[in-house]
């Protein structure tokens, strides 16, 4: 409990400075400059190889960086893992589901790493939130895609983490799915939580967030307000990240 | 307590999901029980040298299926990148490393349970008077085998050749742990005293702590990028 009051001290869920990470010779992030506001709906787009999932795998703390610090929910980036994580909610393409236990093991399980307490009414909290109620007790394997990825957003929500990180979660959903998890993550950010997402839909970057970064050769090339900017500015600019 | 709690969780996940698959468990019993048949075939007829060569058949077989449980123990957090979800929840690595640990040690013991009576019969041993002796011995190796087996699994299974990697790397560092668990289980089954194989079940101890404590000071570094 205590690891969660932390980030009420701050204005600011995501501090980071100079963040940079290099494998080998490969430079795949240099000196990433980042603050996200707490509330705030971040879009990062950019083309394959830009450095958008390092990124993500950073902020998450499931990669640690080469250089460059940072503060998330007020919890040190390289000295309170532990305490961070507690505050992340992460979804990527991959669901991090057990195909072999039900909707409801996968939940009690997660539940139980995150220390939730009350977990049977987390569970049908988070379960009634992507709509799975009739499937929760039915092996993962009999899911389909969009609905993985559904119970996937239900197991990174069910500690009720203040930042939600989402590396490409539209990928492999069709058009159904994608627009029903549009709904969902638009209820989040009405509900106040802080969302980081990595895309290559544009008009997605658009649609749910409040401002846009380009990323290349990881580096930010552009940041804009969504406000201040339309797709076909966009558009405009994110070929050029692709040409560089 | 928080930290057993974790470490029960994974151990927990664990087994439901071979309740459910029964992939390790069915793979490893079978295979122990081929071994364990094949050898008796072999050497009807040669009592003598079966009872001087009993120790030996039984811990290759249960090396071996040991080796296979072993194998498929990543398999299940590498699909859909589940060690990734372990990676980033609060979990210390070390709980994640005791859970897969205990897991493994849980199946291996599992099958020597239900293979050692098999063995007993085949090769004229009598069970009742062997099992508490050989409880410690089998105890011991076999932690000493998960230790170090498990987190030599993690590494293997981010490799193309996981299978056959997997046995190159951890039959040289088992070496030690095989050595006592043969000399002391044959020593057990040819009649002697508890006491007269107290050297070997120290150095069995002894290797297992270190296995133990390096393991788990090193997965970190196994699991993260």
């Amino acid at each position: 409990m205590q690891d969660k009051k932390r980030s009420g001290k701050s204005e600011c869920m995501v501090e980071v400075k100079g963040i940079g990470k290099s494998f080998g010779n490969i430079v795949a992030l240099e000196g990433i400059d980042l603050r996200v506001k707490k509330g705030e709906f971040l879009t990062i787009i950019g083309p394959n190889g830009a450095g958008k999932t390092t990124l993500i795998k950073i902020l998450s703390t499931l990669m640690k960086p080469s250089s460059g610090e940072g503060r998330i929910a007020g919890f040190d980036l390289r000295e309170e893992q532990e305490s961070l994580r507690k505050n992340i909610g992460m979804l990527s393409h991959h669901t991090f589901l057990y195909e072999n236990l039900t909707a409801h093991e996968n939940l009690k399980f997660y539940g139980g790493l995150y220390e939730v307490e009350n977990i049977e009414k987390e569970i049908k909290r988070v379960i009634g939130e992507v709509g799975l109620e009739t499937r929760l007790y039915d092996t993962v394997r009999t899911f389909s895609r969009g609905m993985k990825q559904r119970l996937s957003i239900a197991r990174s929500i069910i500690h009720d983490p203040s930042l939600l990180l989402l590396d490409e979660p539209y990928t492999g959903l069709d058009q159904w799915s994608e627009r029903r998890f549009k709904n969902i993550l638009r209820r989040f950010h009405e509900e106040g939580k802080t969302i980081i997402m990595t895309t290559h839909n544009l008009s997605s970057s658009l649609e749910l967030g409040d401002r846009v970064i380009i990323l290349s050769s990881g580096k930010i090339l552009h940041e804009q307000e969504v406000s201040r900017i339309d797709l076909e500015e966009l558009e405009r600019l994110y070929p050029e990240s692709r040409q560089r | 307590m928080r930290f057993l709690r974790k470490v029960w969780l994974i151990i927990w996940k664990d087994l439901m999901l071979e309740l459910r698959t029964k992939q390790i468990l069915s793979s490893m019993f079978v295979f122990t029980l081929l071994v364990v048949v094949i050898f008796n075939f072999a050497f009807q007829g040669e009592t003598a040298d079966v009872k001087r060569l009993s120790s030996g058949i039984l811990w290759v077989a249960f090396t071996f299926a040991g080796i296979l449980g072993l194998s498929r123990s990543f398999i299940f957090e590498k699909d859909e990148h589940c060690l990734e979800g372990l990676l980033v929840s609060p979990l210390s690595r070390g709980s994640i490393y005791l859970g897969k640990m205990l897991a493994n040690f849980i199946f291996m013991a599992i099958v020597q349970a239900f293979i050692f009576p098999i063995f007993a019969v085949f090769f004229d041993f009598d069970i009742l008077y062997l099992i508490p002796k050989l409880i410690p011995i089998f105890l011991l190796s076999t932690l000493g085998f998960a230790s170090v087996g498990t987190i030599l699994s993690a590494i293997s299974v981010n490799t193309k050749t996981r299978e056959v990697m997997l046995p190159i790397l951890l039959f040289p560092v088992m070496v030690p742990i095989i050595i006592s668990a043969v000399r002391s289980t044959a020593h057990i089954l040819d009649g002697g005293s508890f006491i007269q194989m107290a050297s070997w079940l120290k150095l069995l101890i002894a290797f297992d702590a270190i296995f133990l404590v390096v393991s788990f000071l090193s997965f970190e570094f196994v699991v993260e990028e």
